[in-house]
């Protein structure tokens, strides 16, 4: 089979499956006894082997398969959940990850897996010791059973209604020796069974069921949601049944060709089943070949998409709009009301067309955030201290271009909480706090704005230390220092050359500060702040562009050039008088609210005919990169604007002081100004 | 199909500059378009006029006489962008004229002669006769190097 059309959706599918069970174990982890939680992670698990069975990944397929094993082996609670299986199955996670990035990079996905498959091959081992006792005691209820043999395509159908939720019940039912009428009987226990599910399976076969070509007792295997024990007492009440057995097929029966016989697996499924029929209600799709069940997340109808296809769907919708500019001017022109009425509504259409589209490109944040929990479980091991990660506002959405920068920048902000935040469980008790620290992740709207804070409730920056350290490093001045607020001082921990680590450990301090965090947020338009309350704990502020590929600019005018400058470059917009301009050395400035700005002219750097003096007035932009400030002198204002942001592609692969164009409304491109390399 | 051309004949756009016929290869040729407004990009070599929108996307135009060092010439109605497609990028060239296609036998083309007017040999490829006319194939991933990095550094 030539599985390569497939693979992208296989890495993705594997991806999703693989962070469910992140997400899910470490649920587990808080609750060990919810074993619905562990259905979902088998579920995922499940999808994930047969999935890379059939792509031909056999080390992701094995490896699956033994992690599948314990956790059928923990939902029977043939073995409890204790933090080695967790780390084990943990690490599983983490190859299998490694494996499927592995084969999203082009590699063949393989890795040695021996030690692992061990490991939970032991794991799985040691808790059938534990089972044997659990069956013995089970084995006066079950004996009676008798075992269906199911051909592939029935166990194919077992194994799908797993996945979607359902359970399959073997039911044998015994009737009475004087019976008279049997296949009456036989006919009303189907009634019963067929509303509540599906019949697979029965022995004898249904032909001889109705020709009463059996003794007393046949059997079913039948898909349902119902429970072991409902289903028991609705065909006791068909009257000539001597006794009905109930016993539940697993998944664990169907891959190693054994059955689960003790009554306490049958139970936990039932209990299992009947949680998530809670949660589930009305969310599993009705129709067994349509979409595969992903879990929970599957009530919304959602289509994956290509993001290349919605640049170019973007693409043709920005010439729309182009086009709409041109028909706008064309309309006013002509002054046709028929016309006009046509344009106005075009445009406001075109208008919703617009937010339709960049709300397609949009994503939770989600995505970013949920490799975090995990994170900071190994974290907080490795630097033995107590950690709780709250995430709250996951669901807030923000452009992919956006999403995929994102990531890296936040890490570096966790482990910096983790490691020089929070504090050692002996000392946070010391100090009163509880012994767990928290450590907040809160992502929410605002304006035209996305926040992602982290906060935690740790050691805070200590002013003293970060003084003397920055001093010592020559960031400030002594006297500098002494005049700064609190936020300033701990705002320079975000400088270049900073790090507050008094010994290099492994989490942080290699070398790499939070200054690579602040460029890399700058760098996407957005900005980092820092409030912090010594002995009380930290908060760190971003503020990003809810895209990257719109952004607001203020659009200027030099000769008869259009230019546009990105407004979160922008702190002001002034006209000074020409008599203001001072000269520091060759250095024209001004001097702006107290601070001394020097001023760029713009046709200078963009080499047009020279800049003109004589006028009396001119028109500055003051710019900032950090605290830097610049004034950025233009022939005049046009106004602001939202802009497609494009690149000048790679031909022209970098343009001194120019950072992409954009294409205005009559058609024409406009350069957009790299504030940052204009001031140095 | 078109390989099989591609064995004996080769498809070829041939436009005019300084009055000389020179041909690329259909394949890389996407699309002619007629003299649109361009926007000057600052601080790249002169031989780039700047950028245009084409269809959406701000593709980079270049002209060819600027670029073999001809002298310019003011454009006019014949004057035509040929937007090309190489590897990873699109350019526009702008030409004199382009009027025409052509299928060239392969064995017409020959190595480039010694010196062909002023331009530099590395830009060509090769020249073609064709009944009577004199084609001159252009190698455009020479014409066409991506302007390297242009840092402050370097200004």
């Amino acid at each position: 089979m030539d599985t390569n059309q497939y693979l992208e959706m296989f890495i993705d599918e594997s991806k999703e499956h693989l962070q469910s069970c992140n997400e899910h174990l470490l649920e587990l982890e808080k609750n060990p006894q919810d074993l619905a939680i562990v259905n979902e992670i088998f579920r995922s698990a499940h999808t994930l082997k047969g999935m890379s069975a059939t792509m031909g990944y056999e080390d992701i397929a094995d490896l699956t398969h033994m992690m599948e094993n314990v956790l059928d082996a923990i939902r029977n609670s043939k073995i409890p959940v204790t933090t080695e299986i967790f780390d084990v199955v943990l690490q599983a996670v983490d190859y299998l990850e490694e494996m499927v990035m592995d084969i999203a990079s082009g590699g063949t996905g393989k890795k040695d897996v021996r030690e692992l498959v061990d490991s939970l091959n032991r794991i799985e081992a040691g808790g059938a010791v534990i089972t044997a006792a659990v069956v013995e005691t089970a084995v006066t209820v079950t004996e009676e059973k008798v075992a269906l043999s199911y051909d592939d395509y029935e166990m194919t159908v077992i194994s799908q209604s797993f996945e979607q939720g359902f359970n399959a019940l073997e039911i044998t039912v015994e009737l009475r020796e004087d019976c008279v009428l049997k296949a009456a009987r036989v006919f009303m226990v189907f009634g019963i069974l067929e509303k509540v599910g599906e019949i697979i399976k029965s022995e004898p076969k249904v032909e001889q069921l109705e020709n009463e070509e059996f003794a007393e007792t046949f059997t079913v295997a039948l898909i349902t949601k119902e429970s072991a024990d409902v289903l028991r007492e609705k065909v006791m009440k068909v009257s000539e049944v001597e006794a009905v057995t109930v016993s539940a097929l697993t998944n664990d029966y169907l891959l190693n060709g054994k059955r689960a016989k003790d009554d306490e697996a049958l139970k936990a499924i039932e209990t299992a089943v009947t949680v998530q029929q809670g949660t589930d209600v009305g969310k599993e799709p009705a129709d067994q070949k349509g979409k595969r069940n992903t879990g929970v997340q599957s009530g919304n109808k959602t289509i994956r998409v290509n993001i290349d296809r919605l640049d170019i769907l973007m693409n043709l919708f920005e010439e729309l709009v182009i086009d709409r500019g041109r028909l706008q001017s064309i309309a006013s022109e002509l002054q046709n009301p028929e016309l006009n009425e046509t344009v106005e509504r075009m445009t406001r259409v075109s208008g919703d067309l617009q937010s339709i589209i960049l709300n397609m490109r949009m994503i939770p944040v989600e995505t970013v955030f949920n490799r975090f929990p995990k994170m900071v479980r190994q974290l907080a091991r490795d630097l033995d201290k107590k950690v709780n990660l709250e995430i709250i506002g996951a669901e807030t959405e923000l452009d992919r271009t956006v999403i995929d920068e994102i990531g890296d920048p936040l890490v570096h902000l966790i482990r910096n909480a983790l490691d020089h935040g929070v504090e050692s469980p002996a000392e946070r008790l010391a100090k009163g706090k509880p012994e767990e620290g928290t450590v907040t992740l809160r992502a929410y709207h605002s304006g035209n704005h996305v926040f992602i804070e982290l906060e935690d409730d740790g050691s805070g920056v200590s002013r003293e230390r970060v003084v003397a350290k920055a001093i010592a490093n020559g960031i400030v001045t002594e006297e500098i220092a002494k005049t700064m607020t609190d936020r300033q001082v701990a705002e320079l921990i975000l400088a270049s050359g900073f790090s507050t680590a008094e010994k290099i450990s492994d989490v942080s301090g290699r070398g790499v500060g939070l200054d690579v965090v602040k460029n890399t947020i700058e760098s996407l338009g957005g900005y980092i702040s820092i409030e912090s309350t010594e002995g009380q704990g930290s908060l760190f502020q971003v503020q990003l562009p809810l895209t990257l590929s719109i952004i607001s600019v203020m659009l200027v005018e030099l000769e008869k050039e259009v230019y546009a400058i990105p407004l979160s470059s922008i702190i002001e917009t002034a006209i000074i008088q020409t008599s203001d301009i001072l000269s520091a050395h060759n250095q024209k400035v001004i001097d702006f609210r107290g601070n001394i700005v020097p001023l760029v002219y713009l046709k200078e750097i963009f080499e047009m005919p020279g800049h003109d003096e004589s006028e009396s007035f001119q028109s500055v932009v003051i710019v900032r990169k950090g605290e830097k400030l610049a004034g950025l002198v233009v022939d005049s204002f046009i106004g602001q604007q939202e802009i497609v942001l494009k690149s000048l592609g790679n031909y022209l692969q970098s343009v001194f002081a120019i950072s992409g164009a954009t294409i205005l409304g009559n058609g024409q491109v406009a350069l957009i100004v790299d504030c940052n390399s204009l001031i140095k | 199909m078109t390989e099989m051309l591609n064995q004996d004949e080769m498809k070829v756009i041939v436009f005019e500059l300084m009055d000389k016929e020179y041909a690329i290869s259909v394949d890389v040729v996407q699309s002619i378009e007629k003299m649109l407004s361009i926007s000057r990009v600052p601080k790249t070599p002169s031989y780039v006029k700047g950028v245009l929108n084409l269809r959406g996307v701000v593709t980079p135009i270049v002209d060819l006489r600027a670029r073999f060092g001809l002298d310019t010439k003011e454009m006019d109605e014949s004057t035509r962008i040929i937007i090309v497609t190489l590897e990873d990028y699109d350019v526009g060239l702008i030409v004199d004229a382009a009027n025409d296609v052509l299928d060239i036998p392969a064995e017409s083309i020959e190595p480039q002669p010694e010196v062909v007017g002023s331009i530099e040999v590395d830009f060509l490829s090769g020249v073609a006769k064709v009944d009577k006319r004199l084609l001159v194939m252009l190698n455009l991933d020479k014409v066409l190097e991506p302007i390297k990095r242009v840092t402050s550094d370097d200004l």
